[in-house]
């Protein structure tokens, strides 16, 4: 079987704009949970989320070097932020051929959980308002979630698997398992892989919120908000943002010379079959997907030192912890587990791409990502659970949970190189 | 120039993000200006709205240059 590694890796989070600046703030235990200023938020129930950072200082999203103003009107947000986490990915790798073959063989996979959510939302009132011949031309490209995929692949000339995941806020997982896999079967040599999302919008908190995932009880102290494993946490902190990695074949890679980061040794996959929002309460779902992972990586559990959980400060914590005792057993109390949710907040479905970039980055510097705000663990969650500050210890292999609405459920395992 | 060349000029200078001097009366949107055929349909919702008039779709198709924009208003408006 073709190997596949990691050569480049792009994120923008409430953290910052870039891998640095979001490395460096996560570990030092930084929260990207902010007040919502962009609109008003008086009659919504959560009134806080995980933002990116806007402005042209060093660490701040600048949305017109990304894409020129004039051409925004034709995409909304979570492709803007696809594309600047694609093209640091992208530069980072030092993958960019203009020869026939070589485009030929680099294809796409950025998905979305929601995509377009905002622009649909506008579309709507503009329809009732003024009526059809004032919608844009530009409304359903602007809003399809596989348009981050052809975006790229117009931008670079990128001419293999031009795809798109979306499986909530499984995306970002899934879309990195799938693209290994792509190269795996000899479909492509190299993949840019991830997922995105931006539906921090009036219609998506208020969605969220009906579905009663949000906590909507910290808003007066949002860095706090977030809180996995907490016997205080009460629901999810939306945020918004992109990770993307470049994924290749390891001969390719090696070949010419490329940065490894890590090699994606496992993917597994899942579905609960329970129910539309909330998870099998036996944790069999996760339990299954950690364990095809685990399974397809050929290691024993022993082996794995570090799990970025979904962990979204929810109910699901308790459950997810249930699963990972299943699945590791003794060695459950020997791994360190976290929740970088709790500095960014649920990315929906870019979560489980910025999980797996953190990952890799906490195999690269072994050490493994804080869980804020874990002040008094729930009852039964009694593994390492990094609590407040970053720790420092091996991280060989790790593995990383994304579990999304519908019962969807994958992991992946990442191995240093 | 009239009013109406200098504000249909204006838009198709915001809109596809090209040089003043580019736009010419003779300039075509697509083959001159750099517009695909969604930015056709957008610089026409533009005019209609700029103007207050409404174009049809099938004088819309053959509005294909500056020119051909100016002439429709200053006709219809």
């Amino acid at each position: 079987m073709r190997r596949v590694v990691v050569t480049g890796l792009g994120l923008t989070t409430p953290l910052g704009n870039g891998v640095n600046i979001n490395w460096e703030r996560l570990i030092a235990a930084q929260s990207g949970i902010r007040r919502i200023e962009s609109f008003d938020v008086s009659d919504l129930a959560a009134q806080i989320a995980g933002v990116i950072p806007r402005g042209t200082n060093p660490g701040e999203l600048d949305l017109d070097a990304v894409v020129p103003a004039k051409d925004r009107r034709r995409m909304d947000d979570f492709i803007v932020y696809g594309l600047a986490a694609a093209t640091e990915a992208i530069v980072d790798s030092g993958w960019t051929p203009s020869d026939a073959e070589s485009l030929e063989r680099t294809g796409v996979m950025i998905g979305s959980g929601i995509g377009g959510l905002p622009n649909i939302a506008d579309g709507a009132l503009t329809l009732e308002k003024s009526g059809p011949r004032r919608i844009s031309p530009f409304f359903i490209p602007a809003a399809l979630i596989n348009l981050v995929s052809g975006h790229l692949s117009i931008k670079y000339g990128f001419k293999g698997p031009n795809h798109a995941v979306v499986t909530a806020c499984a995306t970002g997982a899934h879309a990195i398992g799938d693209a290994a896999r792509i190269i795996q079967f000899d479909d492509a040599d190299v993949m840019v892989a991830g997922g995105t999302e931006a539906a921090i919008h009036r219609l998506g908190i208020a969605g969220f919120a009906a579905a009663k995932a949000l906590c909507t009880t910290y808003n007066d102290r949002p860095t706090e908000a977030s809180r996995p494993w907490d016997r205080d946490r009460g629901g999810f902190v939306m945020g918004e943002g992109a990770g993307v990695v470049v994924l290749e074949e390891l001969e390719h890679a090696k070949k010419r010379g490329a940065k490894i980061y890590g090699e994606v040794i496992g993917y597994g996959m899942s579905g609960d079959a329970h129910h539309i929002t909330a998870p099998a309460e036996d944790g069999n779902g996760a339990v299954r997907a950690m364990r095809a992972a685990i399974k397809r990586a050929g290691i024993p559990v022993e082996d794995i030192d570090y799990v970025n959980a979904h962990g979204t400060a929810t109910m699901g914590d308790t459950i997810e912890l249930g699963a990972v005792k299943q699945v590791f057993g003794d060695h459950a109390y020997k791994i360190s587990m976290s929740s970088t949710k709790s500095a960014i907040g649920h990315l929906l479905g870019a979560a489980g791409a910025v999980e797996a970039i953190y990952s890799l980055l906490a195999i690269r510097d072994q050490v493994a990502p804080p869980t804020l705000n874990l002040h008094n663990p729930d009852e039964g969650c009694d593994l390492d659970l990094v609590p407040l500050k970053a720790k420092e210890r091996k991280i060989k292999v790790a593995l990383s949970n994304s579990f999304g609405f519908g019962g969807t459920n994958a992991s992946l395992v990442l191995r240093g190189y | 120039m009239s009013d109406v060349a200098e504000r249909v000029k204006k838009i198709v200078v915001e809109h596809l993000g090209v040089e003043e001097a580019k736009v010419t009366e003779n300039a075509s949107f697509i083959d001159d200006l750099g517009a695909d055929s969604l930015d056709t349909v957008e610089l026409v919702m533009a005019f209609e709205e700029e103007f207050s008039v409404e174009i049809p779709d099938d004088a819309a198709e053959k509005i294909l240059t500056v020119k051909d924009a100016i002439d429709f208003i200053t006709a219809n408006s």
